[in-house]
């Protein structure tokens, strides 16, 4: 099914929860926060929130700023 | 000395806050940090690259610095909001540098977005640090929303150009003596970081003026002694300005 992950279109196995989304997609999983469609996930809610057709999310970490 | 700086139910020695961003590498920016004894660092909200290993760049920061993250980037109330919530959920802190920009080549601060993205986080019980127009009416506003130091900007970031409007301070640091006010953006060379410590600031937050200098760790050093002696001399209370010349050695008694 089609996501929408960091603003690009994905393509990803159904079934998926937050947890096993960032595991497929080979992402880090500290330090990190994830939105689901505008709503903050927090980390003990990953496993039990799964993801939709055409759900969007954002990943995000830190960088370097001002 | 005991002139310590408060901020968030947190004390600090340090009255220089710096950035993360645009060091050439990552040593070079630890051994500014170093050098700098800054006690608070800035970073950035941004997102995972998915199609590369990307390093945790927290781990170069000192573990004992306090982190402030900021909503750079965001043009709106909603991004900020959003932004500081993801913020506070990977770093596990209520602290946040406010900044909802208004436009993309002068990056100067949308402070009506600013407020209104302030009363909201505010009361969902964070820290917010706002970077806004140095502007009395609207620092007055910004506390009366709860946040617990208002950071007017010196010049528009990035640009090194020092304190444009002296008088703006003083007259903020005037009006609002129990403020705490950081200056936010601008600071160039330590004589900027002085002279808005001299006019009372109470904390200067700086990046591109040490990460871009020919040599960070010099500079930040300055910058280290520029906001000390700034403050020592806001503190000490400087000497009246006149128009005329007032001797320093007396008059009577000299020769004729």
């Amino acid at each position: 099914m089609r996501i929408e992950v960091n603003g690009e279109e994905r393509e990803v196995p159904a079934g998926l929860n937050l947890q096993t989304l960032l595991e497929h997609l080979s992402l880090p999983q500290q330090r990190v926060a994830v939105e689901l469609d505008r709503k903050v996930i927090r980390k003990a809610d990953w496993t039990n929130t799964f993801v939709e057709k055409g759900a969007r999310i954002e990943i995000v970490h830190f960088v370097g700023g001002g | 000395m005991s002139d310590t700086f408060n901020l968030g139910g947190k004390q600090f020695r340090s009255r220089l806050i710096i950035g993360t961003g645009k060091y050439r590498t990552f040593n070079e920016m630890k051994v500014a940090h170093r050098a700098s004894c800054a006690e608070m660092v800035t970073v950035a909200v941004n997102r995972v690259p998915l199609d590369r290993k990307t390093e945790s760049f927290l781990d170069h920061l000192d573990a004992a610095m306090q982190i402030l993250p900021n909503t750079a980037g965001c043009y709106d109330a909603d991004h900020a909001i959003r932004t500081a919530r993801l913020a506070r959920e990977a770093l596990e802190t209520d602290w946040i540098k406010l900044e909802v920009i208004g436009d993309q080549v002068t990056l100067l601060p949308d402070n009506e977005q600013t407020l209104e993205a302030a009363k909201i986080l505010v009361k969902e019980g964070f820290i917010v640090l706002p970077y806004f127009s140095d502007d009395l009416i609207m620092a007055k506003k910004l506390l009366d929303v709860g946040c617990p130091a208002v950071m007017p900007l010196a010049a528009p970031i990035g640009s090194g150009m020092g304190v444009q409007n002296p008088s703006n301070l003083r007259i903020m640091r005037e009006q609002l003596p129990d403020a705490t006010i950081i200056v936010d953006a601008g600071v160039g060379v330590p004589s900027d970081a002085s002279l808005a410590m001299e006019l009372g600031a109470d904390a200067i937050l700086m990046n591109t003026a040490i990460a871009e200098s020919r040599d960070p760790e010099q500079m930040a050093t300055a910058m280290k002694l520029a906001v000390e002696a700034g403050r020592l001399a806001y503190l000490a209370g400087r000497m009246p300005k006149r128009l005329y010349a007032s001797a320093s050695s007396p008059i009577q008694g000299a020769i004729k």
